[in-house]
């Protein structure tokens, strides 16, 4: 029974991967199917972000309102660690780069295409442990705090990150409140063939780069250090009697979820192709939030569906609410611009009230789908 | 109730999906993107934008390629004004299928999608975005209006020759593209000690400490070439502390919406544009007309028919594009973007005809002041810079 | 002194604007022990009612019902967002105040396109005053005056009618004042009536003084008028208005740092303290709950409503 479980566990997200890198493959960018790979690339990242969240305020009962600070930590350093040498001086068009180091330039003079994604992955990992750096300095203040006290001075320190990295002062590093550009990205993510053929991983690297840091996630979830965290939602201080060390687990639950942050802030800036300061904004967060709970507080699965949910509907299926007709219904006056946003609030709010545990609760697919297959089997059996 | 609301919700889901299967066009009809801010700050400055090119569409709504005539389509993509909603509004159009692109006011937004039109191989032309950046290193931009450079080296001059200002006192809204280009040439060409320069956040609507610091400071102008929403505050806030020196923009202000803050007030406003009214009085006439007879068309431009120079200058684009999609016999986007950098086109701005990278050959712009009476924009020169 | 002036000047009319919010802010949590993050937005609201109703009618109709619609809309919230989550837990509670929120922001976004409205001018309080040689907007110097009016006003009521009573009561626990027969709900409507109604008159003196409206203009002075309730002690009412005026001093003060020390020839080039007028805020609350989580006026000394 378990081997089975971990196997459907590891093929489900092999053939995914799979399926993504032929979409790569046959999707064209003017294609009008085209929007499936946009809510793909911008999917994974809300994904892993929604993930890092409710590992924080679902499984360890932590209610942190400072996911978008993290990001931007995490997109600011990938951008700096990738921009070619020949773009920088472009890219700070009035300050003087101070670091002038690309990670996969470097790398890839060394090693060739391998160093080339090494850089990538390295680039990736800094922006993760930087942001985890930044999270375990405010941690020790701050983890001490009630719930929503919490919530309050987290969600202040990504507005204090946001002002830093915005300072005129540190231009030479963040290029003040201007824009990042030219690093690598999602389009230059591609091998050209000798024939002229393109393989692109466009949206190949965010999904992948998702899948790893979900799977690390549910492992750790699944492990001892999981089950404290759970203690610790569930009861601070029987947790606490039990011999688990509060103040090391909050930080470290903390820490963990702020180096996946700093990871989708990284594949934000990779889907975006631009990384500002400026687009951080406490919205995110709450954005981020509203994923969560549309999914389930406390369900990985729940917070990617939520966060994949949440992105086609708002960047796709939807997008017919603002521009006059929505399926077939042509009324300019009531659908024009905004109304998109209208609708998918008030889905959320009825959500919210009406089914507080969202689409899947606290449970996880895997058990989801088992319960259907018992169910139809006892039915099987008794119909004999 | 719950179970009802449940079904509802999902059987929403699964119409909207199947919706966004059904939105082929036909065959004889070509697609223009208009990628605009319809919302958020710059949501007025692009709407009047847009009435340009919907007024271009109207007196135009055909094209002739390569002997069949082509019905134009406008398709509509709002970037939001925000940097990170621009891709995805940009993909939108790209999967829609246009040919080729107009937009966007504002710099920001044209930078971050950029890369978007790179990689689809669509081209876009750049109406009234004017900071460099938006053209250097992406081969699909391409734009019809002067640049930050020019424009700030020509209202330093201004304030330098004309107004006879020793000190500038500097304001950019922070992340904004368009302000801090147009503040950092502006300080370049007006000598960095003279200058003091300040940026504000982003959500900012108290702006009376910033006057308050350029009267300290004893500035002799104020230079603050910011989102029109911004501007209208400043402009109330510089009439209630008593300013007592002029504010000076760029092509933004060009809007009825100063016109109606600066009315009736004791600030002296002026501004650098694209378009001088009273050009070309064919053009001006029937606009108003279209204007005042389109009741829609009268809210997106402020309620009046003042012509705002974003509208001449997306009119143009939108006929230097047709004149470029002729000339490439195709609707395939990657024809017109070899064709778009010889193509040149004499519009009510101008002529317009692009450099190798992409810009437009611009070396004049109309300096306009504000008449605090009447409430209208008064020429007052013709400025060049060599 | 005299280059201090205008900055505390529109220092002290903005922290007035704050504690007006401020006050909603600390009055539902005193209650609910709910960050009701919809507030700010109430306060947005309020200035857009006002831009439509000035529009078709005088202001002397428009204000009031401004201020009536806001209070139904501050009541409306409390009924369908958060009564049906009493049992629930916190965080469920303030997830749907940010959905509330965000709610808002759309619906004001379709609405009115996005775009920036202008806030009507009204007399008297818009007119232009010289005071010591600076030049201001009287509603400046009224806003202060006026919030602490109305602030006695309020300890008044709370300290002396029945209903006062039953906030303290119920602030101070909420299942005993139940079984003591107090009607829960009707005390918690009428501190969100109280909050809104000041918010309505908060966001008059606002918009007046800095006239523009887009959806998010509520959101920053609601997270900064939240601080000043922290700061101030959350549950204290004069706690709330002190740490409002607090802050609104500093930011502006903070915003005109560089000019003032550049002028005093403290400093040669200016360092850029105006980007942090926002994140000063933040800094100051995490410092304040770090190690004094209770505030300025902690739970003991004052009235917890």
């Amino acid at each position: 029974m378990k081997t089975k479980k971990n196997l459907t566990s590891l093929i489900l997200p092999v053939a995914f991967l799979i399926l993504v890198f032929l979409l790569d493959q046959l999707i064209k960018p003017t294609d009008s199917m085209s929007m499936l790979l946009t809510v793909l690339q911008k999917g994974s990242v809300y994904a892993l972000a929604a993930v890092s969240m409710n590992l924080l305020n679902g499984f360890t009962g932590l209610f942190s309102l400072g996911h978008a600070g993290f990001m931007l930590i995490g997109a600011y350093t990938y951008a700096i660690f990738t921009i070619p040498s020949q773009a920088r001086d472009s890219v700070y068009q009035y300050f003087d780069a101070l670091i002038r180091v690309s990670f996969p330039e470097v790398l890839s003079g060394a090693l060739g295409g391998f160093g080339y994604v090494l850089g990538i992955a390295l680039a990736v990992i800094l922006a993760g442990a930087i942001a985890a750096v930044f999270a375990w300095l405010i941690g020790l203040p701050v983890l001490k705090l009630k719930s929503d006290y919490l919530a309050i001075a987290t969600l202040g320190f990504a507005e204090i990150v946001r002002a830093i990295f915005q300072w005129q002062k540190l231009g030479p590093v963040t290029n003040g409140s201007n824009l990042l550009k030219s690093f690598e990205r999602t389009s230059t993510f591609r091998i050209t063939l000798g024939n002229g053929t393109v393989i692109s991983f466009a949206t190949f690297v965010p999904v992948l780069i998702a899948v790893i840091c979900i799977s690390l996630i549910v492992r750790l979830v699944n492990s001892t250090y999981g089950r404290a965290f759970k203690a610790v939602r569930d009861d601070e201080i029987a947790a606490e009697a039990m011999g688990i060390n509060l103040a090391r687990t909050k930080q470290l639950s903390f820490c963990t979820s702020c180096f996946f942050a700093g990871v989708a802030g990284a594949m934000m800036a990779m889907v975006l192709s631009i990384a500002q300061a400026s687009n951080f904004k406490v919205a995110m967060t709450y954005e981020i939030l509203l994923m969560v709970v549309l999914g389930g507080i406390g369900s990985i699965s729940g917070s990617i569906i939520g966060a994949m949910l949440f992105i086609s509907a708002s960047e796709w299926w939807l997008r017919g609410l603002d521009s006059g007709s929505f399926l077939g219904i042509n009324a300019p006056g009531i659908f024009r611009n905004g109304f998109r946003l209208v609708v998918f609030s008030l889905i959320i709010m009825v959500v919210v009230l009406f089914f507080r545990k969202g689409i899947m609760g606290d449970r996880e697919l895997p058990e989801v789908i088992q319960g259907w297959r018992q169910k139809r089997q006892s039915r099987k059996r008794r119909a004999e | 109730m719950k179970k009802i609301l449940a079904v509802l919700l999902a059987a929403l889901c699964v119409v909207s999906m199947a919706a966004c299967g059904s939105s082929a066009g036909s065959a004889d009809t070509i697609k223009i993107g208009v990628f605009e801010p319809q919302s958020g700050d710059n949501g007025a400055g692009g709407k009047q934008e847009i009435l340009g090119m919907q007024y271009a569409n109207k007196e135009t709504p055909t094209v002739e390629v390569g002997g069949k005539t082509y019905k134009v389509e406008l398709v509509y993509a709002d970037n939001a004004s925000s940097n990170d909603k621009a891709p995805s509004a940009a993909q939108n159009l790209v999967s829609a299928g246009v040919s080729v692109v107009l937009g966007s006011y504002g710099s920001g937004v044209s930078i971050a999608a950029g890369d978007t039109f790179n990689s689809a191989g669509v081209p876009a032309i750049g109406v009234t975005c004017t900071n460099p950046q938006v053209t250097s290193g992406c081969d699909a931009y391409f734009r019809i209006c002067f640049l930050d450079p020019f424009q700030g080296t020509v209202l330093a001059n201004y304030a330098k020759n004309d107004l006879k200002a020793t000190k500038a006192y500097c304001l950019a809204k922070q992340g904004d593209d368009y302000s801090g280009g147009l503040v950092n040439y502006f300080i370049e060409a007006f000598g960095a000690e003279n200058c003091v320069s300040e940026t504000f956040p982003d959500g900012t609507s108290d702006f009376s400490t910033y006057i308050t610091n350029a009267q300290t400071q004893g500035c002799d102008v104020f230079f603050s070439p910011v989102s029109t929403e911004a501007a209208a505050q400043i402009i109330a806030k510089a009439d209630a502390q008593a300013l007592g020196m002029p504010i000076l923009a760029g092509d933004t202000w060009d809007s009825n919406v100063i016109l109606d803050a600066a009315k009736g007030t004791g600030v002296e406003v002026a501004v650098t544009t694209f378009y001088n009214e009273g050009a070309n009085p064919k053009f001006d006439d029937g606009i108003k007309a279209w204007i005042n007879s389109d009741s829609t068309a009268k809210a997106n431009n402020g309620g009046n028919d003042e012509i705002a120079a974003v509208s001449a200058m997306g009119y143009d684009a939108y006929y230097f594009a047709l004149e470029a999609i002729k000339k490439a016999g195709s609707t395939k986007p990657a024809d017109v973007m070899k064709a778009l950098p010889s193509n040149t086109y004499d519009g009510v701005t101008g002529h317009i005809e692009l450099d190798a990278i992409g810009d437009a050959v611009r070396n004049s712009a109309f300096i306009k002041k504000c008449n605090n009476e009447t409430g209208k924009f008064e020429f007052v020169t013709e400025a060049k810079v060599q | 002194m005299k280059i201090l002036l205008p900055y505390i000047l529109s220092g002290v009319s903005v922290g007035g604007q704050y504690a007006l919010i401020a006050i909603g802010y600390t009055m539902v949590y005193g209650i609910l022990r709910l960050i009701n993050f919809a507030h700010g937005d109430v306060f947005m609201v309020a200035g857009l009612v006002m831009v439509y109703l000035a529009a078709s009618t005088p202001l002397y109709i428009a204000i009031p019902a401004t201020i009536l619609i806001t209070v139904a809309l501050g009541f409306t919230i409390e009924r369908v967002a958060y009564k049906p989550l009493r049992t629930a837990p916190r965080m469920s509670v303030m997830i749907s105040a940010i959905g509330v929120s965000y709610l808002i922001q759309n619906l004001t976004l379709y609405i009115t396109g996005g775009l920036n409205k202008n806030y009507p001018e009204i007399p008297w309080i818009s007119d232009k005053i010289t005071i010591f040689g600076t030049t201001t907007t009287r509603v400046t110097l009224i806003t202060p005056f006026l919030t602490v009016a109305l602030c006695l006003i309020l300890v008044w009521i709370i300290n002396h009618t029945k209903i006062g009573m039953a906030m303290r009561a119920v602030s101070k626990d909420f299942e005993t004042s139940q079984l003591m027969g107090i009607r829960i709900n009707s005390v918690i409507s009428a501190t969100f009536v109280i909050g809104s109604f000041l918010a309505a008159v908060g966001s008059v003196l606002f918009f007046t003084n800095y006239p523009g409206i887009v959806p998010t203009s509520g959101s920053m002075p609601g997270l900064k008028a939240f601080v000043a309730a922290v700061f101030g002690g959350i549950g204290s009412i004069p706690g709330a208005v002190i740490g409002a005026f607090i802050i609104g001093i500093c930011e502006s003060l903070i915003k005109g740092l560089d000019t003032i020390l550049v002028t005093q020839g403290v400093m040669a080039s200016p360092f850029g303290f105006a980007t942090f007028s926002d994140a000063f805020t933040f800094v100051l609350l995490i410092v304040i709950l770090v190690f004094k989580p209770t505030g300025l006026f902690g739970e003991k000394q004052t009235d917890k409503v």
